[in-house]
């Protein structure tokens, strides 16, 4: 690594062990005995139909949803870890992230820096700097004084995407990165992704509703179905047509593209 | 920005001290008040106020207008803590069961307490403060049991509390309808009999509040972009949640106790200062301080200068002056847009 100020100081990359996860809401279990591994620097997409687990998984391995179970960052357990340690190693962008009134892009990508600061004391010429590292890279330093509500789409998705890497976490967990955008958005959005993790060795957790782009972008699919891990492996093995009419009840062709496996929906017939 | 605040504060108090019957020069004013604070040191300022013009200074209207600027400081700074944590733009200092509390602890002392004043300290302000305590706690242990502290709940529990303390209030008030005067004059807020034991009695409880709510600034532009992504940052909602409702609601209950139920300077103060320094609660809540505590010593102003020598209830003047103001900035901002 050749840190660039924006990356994390000392190794990148954590490995991500999640054992025996299990979750519920009231009397409804929504996730059941998951298994998963995310090598360092590795992407995981997870997918699945809808009200698979996906969201709570994300939110139970980062502590937010009560859950049974174990998450291990680099072979330490997050349950006995102190918030601000936690927030150091794991930064999240949510499915509809909550954007402020009238506080500007640089303001709001400053607020990565709150694992790393007095909470109680201004930002120090470190944290600043950060800040401005991480908006160039993500191509924000045109909008930094513009008020965060006022950015397009896109752009309100790369601020996400920026304040949790001015957190310089050794993990991302990204929920639905892509949902509120368009295919050029969302390509966008997942090579700036992709980029950031081959530079600087960061894990990527996600999911993503696209089964197309999860199987072009992440090097491993876990496709959870009724809170279970239903297929977990490589793009082809993950992507079929018989895993998609079984767990989404789809009836689709998978193809060979050019950068993965395209899956085609089919049309009722009549 | 937050300089111009203090400067227009300290104006604020020059006006609010100088007007009046008889009216005080500031230069003179400014002397005196020098000559009193550098006395211990042994300097002598001239030029200041001789006899019954000093008395009326430091003995009437310097207690009454400084008790004006920390209720108004407390009521705003409180209003921007509230409307943060609940995420909320209509969100005010008696949300969650302050006023209410206030309003039954007053009407029950004034219809049945025995004596009018525990020591030097009157029994209607000392039981305000109380009955604001009891509501806000009641509120906030409801919502915390019933919801862990989800700012919805609380929300919820806060007018539930509320409404229960406004309808006992309404039950006492009914069986003595004699004193449905002094109450409904207090309810509507005055200063009028502020002394210095007032300005003691108030200062510690605003103070410790007001320095926990400066402090807890930063912490609220984190709360800001949701409590699951807070959580993300490494901060703990709930429990933020709850320290900030506290100190806001112990500088709720200062101020009530010894004003009455002033409106509007919690709810739109906030406001104000967000449109002059923008949404970071680092600086909207050392703002709405500085700003609530000059508005209301202009308002106070205003309340016994009108009729003179009678006065205005000080939460009338305050909805007077503060609706078309606020509306007059909704206005620009709209134009602006």
């Amino acid at each position: 690594m050749t840190g660039s100020p924006a990356a994390p100081s000392g190794t990148v990359g954590a490995r991500v062990e999640v054992i025996g996860m299990s979750a519920s809401y009231g009397r409804t279990r929504v996730l059941d005995n998951v298994r998963l591994t995310v090598e360092p620097g590795g992407w995981l997409a997870v997918i699945g139909p809808n009200g698979s687990g996906k969201s709570t998984l994300l939110r139970s391995i980062l502590g937010f949803h009560a859950h049974d179970g174990l998450v291990r960052v680099d072979g330490a357990p997050t349950s006995g870890m102190p918030r601000r340690e936690r927030a150091r190693q794991l930064a999240y962008s949510p499915q509809r992230p909550v954007l402020p009134e009238a506080v500007s892009t640089r303001d709001y990508v400053a607020l990565g820096r709150t694992p790393h600061r007095a909470l109680l004391a201004p930002p120090r010429a470190v944290d600043r700097q950060v800040v401005e590292d991480v908006m160039e890279r993500l191509g924000l330093d045109g909008m930094a004084d513009r008020l965060l509500r006022t950015l397009s789409g896109g752009e309100q998705q790369r601020a996400v995407l920026a304040r949790a890497l001015a957190q310089q976490p050794r993990v991302l967990l990204l929920d639905e990165p892509t949902a509120a955008l368009d295919l050029g958005h969302a390509q966008q959005v997942l090579d700036l992704v992709d980029r950031l993790r081959r530079q600087d060795g960061l894990t990527v957790l996600s999911s993503l509703h696209d089964l197309t782009l999860a199987g072009q972008y992440a090097d491993r699919l876990a496709l959870l179905s009724a809170g279970r891990v239903a297929v977990e492996g490589s793009p082809a093995d993950v992507l079929t047509a018989a895993a998609l009419q079984t767990h989404y009840g789809a009836r689709a062709q998978v193809v060979t593209g050019p950068s993965g496996p395209v899956v085609l929906p089919i049309r009722a017939p009549g | 920005m937050l300089g111009g605040t203090g400067l227009a504060l300290a104006l604020a108090v020059l006006a609010g001290v100088g007007v009046g019957a008889i009216p005080l020069a500031p230069g003179a004013v400014v002397a005196t008040l020098l000559d009193r604070a550098l006395d211990a040191v042994g300097v002598q300022v001239p030029g200041g106020l001789q006899g019954s013009d000093a008395a009326v200074l430091l003995q009437l209207r310097l207690p009454r207008v400084l008790l004006a600027a920390l209720v108004g400081a407390g009521l705003a700074i409180s209003g921007a803590a509230y409307q943060g944590v609940f995420r909320n733009p209509l969100a005010d200092p008696y949300l969650l069961g302050a006023a209410a509390g206030a309003g039954l602890g007053a009407t029950l002392v004034i219809a049945y307490a025995p004596v009018q004043s525990v020591g030097p300290v009157g029994i209607v302000p000392l039981a305000a403060f109380a009955g604001a305590l009891v509501g806000v706690g009641c509120a906030l242990a409801l919502g915390t049991a019933a919801g862990g502290s989800h700012s919805a709940t609380l929300l919820l529990a806060g007018v539930a509390v509320a409404s229960f303390l406004a309808a006992g209030q309404t039950l006492i008030q009914q069986q003595n309808s004699e004193d449905l005067r002094a109450v409904y004059g207090w309810l509507l807020g005055q200063l009028g009999r502020a002394q210095w034991s007032d300005v003691g009695l108030v200062l510690p409880y605003l103070g410790v509040a007001c320095v926990v709510l400066l402090l807890c600034g930063r912490a609220l532009d984190v709360l800001a972009v949701g409590d699951d992504e807070a959580r993300s940052l490494g901060v703990h909602p709930g429990r933020l949640r709850v320290i900030v409702l506290l100190a806001a609601s112990l500088a709720t209950a200062s101020a009530v106790a010894v004003s009455g139920l002033i409106g509007f300077v919690g709810l739109i103060v906030p406001h104000i200062a967000r449109r002059l320094v923008g949404g970071s609660h680092a600086l909207v809540l050392p703002v709405s301080l500085l700003a609530g505590g000059a508005f209301l010593v202009l308002a106070d102003l205003v309340a016994r200068v009108v009729l003179a020598p009678a006065e205005l209830p000080l939460g009338v003047v305050t909805a007077f002056i503060g609706a078309p103001f606020f509306a007059g900035l909704l206005w620009m901002g709209a134009r602006r847009r």
